[in-house]
């Protein structure tokens, strides 16, 4: 059976949820394919081969520098008339959202999406805003699926060697139809989140803006990075380059420390990789204590002051 | 003077979902969710997609708004509720029964019945919050070879260009300029959506909706059963006073994770 991974990179590295696509392509098992689009891709090809897979091919177009979705569309549909791949497999990124349901469409096969696992042919995913979850099959053959985050961790890709190859695509200009301007920030980042080995987050629970500096200063005494959840962003309080979730960071941490964080899947998708999650909230019930290891129910503005106090005397 | 107005033709894809407060009782074949008990509400991330829509064609100074819906008659209610905000007419895909189908043969029944429209934009909310497929208007641009753009957080639209700036994730962003005609999805935020007028709901009453039969033909994604999912993780829950909850915390950091 052959695996087609589509993966995502920007400025010479690999996205993290295109490693986990990877490992979650050598789970299924079979031939696995990892196909690079674009230039500035040497580190990228050189990790792929050092993992335990068929191959890696490489397309670089002047056409396609960088990513435009008419052009990946065309460069994976030549790629697949020669890989003949039963799954087509990528991260569920805003990037796969954007093309997978072109090459559905284009291809006439399903895209099921977001899962969070893949058991004989039969894809779990969750619907209903996380309540509940779904078993989808396909009786198409040919399938295109993505992965919820951290859904398969890229601590378990087998490794190996596997060669490169470059694979030459000849495109119609007349069938790129959107122009892309490049990538821009609308404020400095600030924080490195994603390789911070502490977390301490702050959601809506901290009630005012100025409670903030409760979680700066346990941040502080920890040696932590401090992110937020989107409402505590919309309400301007902290910069969304602190945000973690769907359309924030992604991060898997030693310790994700969460202060008033309710837990909505926007959210949980962009933390749920930490291997610890300690959570505070007022609210026995918030979904967020669903993925806790630890589930501390009591209002942390009693509770953080005290323990920063508890801390700074160790 | 020669007053160039563009007259754009505009589409909105919506869909109506069990509301977030309806209990949740999963039916007796596994395969959906009881709806007898269930509450019924327009899917909203489409509000956003309407009133971008609206305020698209109140910036041009002219065009039509079509809100165009899938499944069986009561999603009629989601439609009139579109008009009342506003849109021009309605178009309802009827189906016969209320069940999920596959999105790549939704987006071919609504092709079908919109294809003669040429519309010259199609806006679509970011994903229903029932399935979450999140591809209906992707699907539906690649048909009808369209450009097309996911998860726009600004649009600009003048006379001669189609301008959508995307979200990408980790706080970046990028302008895409798109090809005439364009299905573009809209994510959650870009705008305030507005309430119907009392007068917008009168008015709603005597704009046309067009029914029109769906054809479904061959399902190649189904959904075979849903479950409650089970819990992965053990968690210790901490729900004592504030010292004793303290203590544990410092106890959990130090020897356990081992953050210090």
């Amino acid at each position: 059976m052959n695996i087609l991974v589509i993966i995502e990179h920007k400025n010479g590295v690999m996205h993290r949820m295109s490693k986990e696509a990877i490992a979650g392509a050598q789970k299924i098992g079979g031939n696995v394919t990892a196909l690079v689009i674009g230039e500035n891709s040497d580190s990228i090809t050189d990790e792929l081969s050092s993992f335990q897979i068929e191959k890696t091919l490489l397309v670089t177009n002047e056409k396609v520098t960088s990513y435009n979705v008419d052009g990946y569309k065309e460069i994976i549909l030549q790629i697949v008339k020669v890989v003949n791949p039963e799954f087509i497999i990528t991260g569920h990124t805003y990037q796969a959202r954007d093309f997978m349901p072109r090459l559905s469409a284009s291809l006439d096969i399903p895209f099921i999406p977001d899962l969070v696992s893949v058991e004989n042919s039969s894809f779990t995913k969750q619907i209903m805003n996380s309540k509940l979850n779904a078993s989808i099959s396909s009786s198409s053959g040919p399938v295109l699926i993505s992965f919820q985050s951290a859904s398969f961790s890229e601590e378990n890709i087998s490794k190996g060697s596997s060669p490169l190859e470059k694979f030459e695509v000849s495109l119609d200009a007349s069938n790129i139809r959107s122009t892309a301007d490049e990538p821009f920030q609308e404020s400095a980042s600030e924080v490195d989140l994603e390789s911070a080995e502490l977390i301490v987050s702050v959601g809506r629970g901290i009630e005012k803006e100025e409670n903030k500096s409760i979680a700066f200063d346990l941040a502080e005494v920890l040696g932590a990075e401090v992110s937020a959840s989107r409402p505590v962003v919309d309400a301007g309080w902290l910069p969304s380059s602190r945000q973690v979730g769907s359309s924030g960071s992604t991060v898997s941490p030693k310790l994700y420390f969460s202060l008033g964080v309710s837990g909505a899947i926007q959210h949980v998708v962009g933390m749920k990789g930490s291997k610890n999650i300690l959570a505070i909230n007022k609210d026995p019930d918030a979904p967020i204590f669903e993925i806790a290891d630890y589930a501390v129910v009591g209002d942390l503005l009693d509770i953080i002051p005290k323990l920063i106090e508890k801390l700074k005397d160790l | 003077m020669i007053i160039n107005q563009k007259y754009m033709k505009i589409a909105v894809l919506v869909k109506q979902v069990i509301g977030s407060e309806s209990a949740l009782e999963i039916s007796s074949d596994q395969k959906w969710i009881d709806e007898s008990n269930a509450t019924f509400v327009m899917n909203p991330p489409d509000n956003y997609a309407i009133e971008e829509a609206m305020q698209i064609k109140e910036k041009l100074g002219d065009g039509e708004v079509v809100i165009v819906s899938m499944g069986p008659q009561r999603v009629q209610k989601v439609i009139r509720e579109g008009l009342s905000k506003g849109a021009d007419r309605g178009i309802h895909i009827e189906t016969q029964e209320s069940k999920n189908i596959d999105p790549l043969e939704v987006a071919k029944n609504i092709c079908h019945s919109i294809e003669q429209e040429n519309f010259d934009l199609i806006l679509s909310g970011l994903q229903s919050d029932d399935t979450g497929m999140g591809q209906t208007g992707v699907l539906i641009g690649e048909l009808l070879n369209m450009s097309t753009a996911t998860l726009a957080i600004e649009t600009d639209i003048d006379q001669e260009t189609i301008k959508v700036k995307r979200e990408l994730e980790s706080g970046w962003f990028q302008w895409v300029t798109l090809d005439s005609p364009s299905s573009v999805s809209i994510q959650s935020g870009i705008n305030q959506p507005r309430y119907p007028s009392l007068k917008g709901i009168m008015g709603a009453k005597k704009k046309e909706i067009k029914v029109i039969a769906a054809s479904i033909e061959d399902s190649k994604q189904n959904l075979d059963k849903i479950f409650v999912p089970q819990k992965s993780k053990e968690t210790e829950v901490i729900d004592t006073d504030v010292d004793a909850s303290v203590d544990r915390i410092v106890d959990i950091l130090r020897s356990e994770i081992k953050a210090f």
